[in-house]
């Protein structure tokens, strides 16, 4: 904003007032200026060192370092049914750890995703604004939970409370003390108000103009919401299901406690199975030495999760982007 | 017009009752949420108020039954002025409380500058354009990565500094500032600094997306009035934009501080998770600061826990107490986040209601 620069030419000499020469004030706008680029500039440097950590310690080694691609295969990375780092004959096969998480998150998603949609709409469409506003900080709340409570709850109530009751009791099937199942019913509570409010924000854009158009033409409630004011938020309930699902896929605590640690490439929910959170958080307990292969199967996994969510959330900006209806 | 009314009725009721049950639908979605909060809140409390029942005891032995009413409760005093111990009963949190909250002053005094400086440069500075746009869609997808990378980029990066120092290479940097010394590690190992540098790299992207909110939210009849006066950019944001929009950083921050209280994947990747017994910086009460300020400086640098990791020892001990153990952990917790969530949502309807553009 500094007036000298707008200044047109004149051919009157400028009051000496607005001519730009060297002033404190000026070097002080401008070592601010920078200050505060180097802050804004970080959050790329984060980005670089992520990237530059996966290269360097999983695909490409310096520095007389192999990375962890260059002592397992990608092929058996990819193809192998088993995870046993810890054993003699060691297999890193990521299936059983991709399978873990993949139940995992289909559970939550189940459980998560058509409650925090219903939530999203009652909120919107139904709830008086005295409700609401005592609903929204509760949902808050729900999302601050830390998640080694979420998995504290599901070892020491959900499993012995709701699911051997239900399962064991009376259908007759084994529960393990830790299981798929209860670890997967919590990430699904932990999305809700995820789902719930990013949803929440679409519907809420959706101009009231097309749903009094539906009520014009004898709709109820039901037949807006459900056929009207849905379909048009679409784009945005679709990018909070992907960003909640990734939320569900990088979940460490809640799993590592709930679902336990042991690779299983099964779909039984009611066993116990690790993910690859899981896998990270229990391979660094044992204080692996660093340059083990074991130690390098961290940052495999790490950058295949990596690259897992970073790939939904993009598809996710994606959806919002391309498939968004602009209402003026 | 033409649709005879006599054939639409009929169905009109059944759509009606099938909108009033979605109706219930919805509502009893949203109460799920709310009514598990509410039953995790209750087992914890109750596990934290109550030990297990001792096992099946020959019936006529009152000295048993009397000794378990005698004892404290896991949620009792004791339980602030202890550290960990091999007996259930002696188990407290103090190390991790004292942790906790260093984590928390470290992460506030790193992510603070920082983000609201980038928040800044963004909405202030910034000219639309690439860099911008590719600044803001780096954070929304840093927003997105999981904690436990964000823990494998700390353990790389500030326990082992990307092994720039080998192994016998480690050596103590010592930093002059004057009137005192203080000893820095290289590389950081599983120290507090690691571990907050960690959080700090975890919360930024909120931190700068809350603070840009709060800052577009600020009028621009604000800034221009500013420079009307004559007041310099840097004067105007210091002056006007900052103060206006404090109370929706603030939030922000908040917000972001009770997310980092909570997390403890990235800090069991960085190590942290080991039996300690004794406060960062041999701080354990208000009159050590005095007693021992050299501790304030040297605190940053030693090995540490905090309350989330506590209470995932607790839960991995196979004593049925220390259930109950980390149940007591867990109501703490919840209530310092719980504070922090409520002075979030007070400063935002406080400010709400004051502020008249």
């Amino acid at each position: 904003m500094s007036v000298a620069q707008t200044t047109p030419p004149l051919t009157l000499k400028p009051a000496s007032g607005l001519i730009k020469k060297f002033s404190l004030t000026r070097a002080k706008e401008g070592v601010i200026k920078g200050l505060l680029f180097v802050c804004a500039s970080l959050s790329l440097v984060t980005t670089l060192m992520i990237v530059w950590m996966f290269l360097t310690e999983a695909v490409f080694g310096i520095g007389g370092n192999t990375a962890f691609f260059q002592e397992v295969s990608l092929l058996d990375f990819l193809t192998d049914t088993q995870w046993s780092p810890q054993f003699s004959e060691k297999h890193f096969g990521i299936l059983p750890l991709l399978c873990g998480t993949v139940v995992i998150a289909g559970i939550g998603g189940l459980i998560g995703l058509p409650i925090g949609l219903a939530a999203a709409i009652y909120l919107s469409e139904y709830a008086k604004p005295k409700l609401r506003r005592i609903i929204k900080p509760l949902l808050e709340i729900l999302a601050g939970v830390p998640s080694v409570v979420y998995g504290y709850f599901a070892l020491v109530f959900i499993t012995p409370y709701v699911l051997r009751p239900i399962f064991q009791s009376l259908l007759g099937i084994d529960v393990d003390v830790f299981n798929a199942m209860s670890a997967g019913i919590v990430v699904g509570v932990m999305i809700i108000p995820t789902v719930c409010s990013l949803s929440e924000d679409a519907l809420r854009s959706v101009p009231g103009g097309l749903r009094e158009a539906g009520y014009a033409l004898g709709s109820t409630n039901f037949d807006v919401s459900l056929k009207v004011v849905v379909p048009a938020a679409f784009s945005g309930i679709v990018a909070s299901f992907l960003l909640a699902i990734s939320r569900a896929i990088g979940e460490t605590m809640a799993v590592c406690i709930g679902a336990g640690l042991m690779p299983r490439l099964s779909l039984n929910p009611f066993r116990s199975m690790q993910t690859m959170t899981a896998y990270m958080v229990n391979a660094s307990l044992g204080d692996t030495p660093a340059g083990t292969i074991e130690y390098k199967s961290l940052y495999g996994v790490g950058f295949m999760l990596f690259l897992i969510t970073l790939g939904m959330n993009i598809l996710a900006q994606r959806v919002m982007k391309r498939f968004r209806e602009v209402y003026e | 017009m033409s649709v005879p009314p006599k054939l639409q009725e009929p169905h009109l009721a059944r759509r009606h009752r099938i909108g009033k049950a979605f109706e219930w639908l919805c509502c009893g979605s949203t109460w799920f949420g709310i009514v598990v909060l509410g039953v995790l809140l209750l087992s914890v409390g109750w596990k934290a108020m109550t030990w297990p029942a001792p096992k099946a005891k020959p019936a006529g032995s009152p000295t048993a039954s009397t000794e378990a009413q005698q004892l404290s409760p896991p949620l009792s005093k004791k339980f602030f002025t202890n550290y960990h111990s091999r007996n259930p009963r002696e188990a407290g949190l103090l190390s991790a409380l004292w942790g906790s909250l260093w984590l928390t002053v470290l992460v506030a005094l790193f992510s603070v500058p920082i983000g609201v400086g980038s928040a800044v440069y963004l909405e202030e500075y910034s000219i639309e354009g690439r860099l911008k746009r590719l600044i803001q869609l780096n954070l929304s997808n840093l927003a997105g990565v999981p904690s436990i990378v964000y823990a494998l980029l700390g353990m790389t990066a500030f326990v082992k500094m990307f092994g720039l120092f080998h192994k016998d290479e480690e050596k103590t940097l010592v930093v002059n500032l004057l009137f005192t010394t203080v000893d820095v590690p290289l590389p950081f190992d599983r120290t507090l600094i690691s571990g907050a540098l960690t959080l700090t790299l975890l919360v930024l992207p909120t931190v700068i997306v809350a603070s840009q909110e709060a800052l577009r939210a600020v009028p621009s009849s604000i800034r221009i009035a500013s420079y009307a006066l004559g007041a310099t950019q840097w004067q105007t944001i210091r002056h006007q934009v900052i103060p206006a929009a404090m109370p929706g950083i603030m939030t922000g921050v908040i917000l972001a501080l009770s997310r980092a209280i909570g997390e403890a994947a990235p800090l069991m990747l960085i190590g942290a998770l080991t039996y300690v017994a004794y406060t960062p910086g041999d701080i354990s009460n208000v009159s050590d600061i005095f007693k021992n300020p050299q501790g304030l400086l040297d605190a940053p640098f030693d090995k540490f826990t905090a309350i989330p990791l506590q209470i995932y020892q607790w839960i991995n001990q196979p004593k049925a107490e220390y259930s109950h153990v980390a149940a007591a952990g867990i109501v703490v917790l919840l209530t310092i986040l719980l504070l922090m969530n409520t002075a979030a949502i007070l400063i935002r309807h406080r400010f709400q209601k004051q502020t008249r553009w």
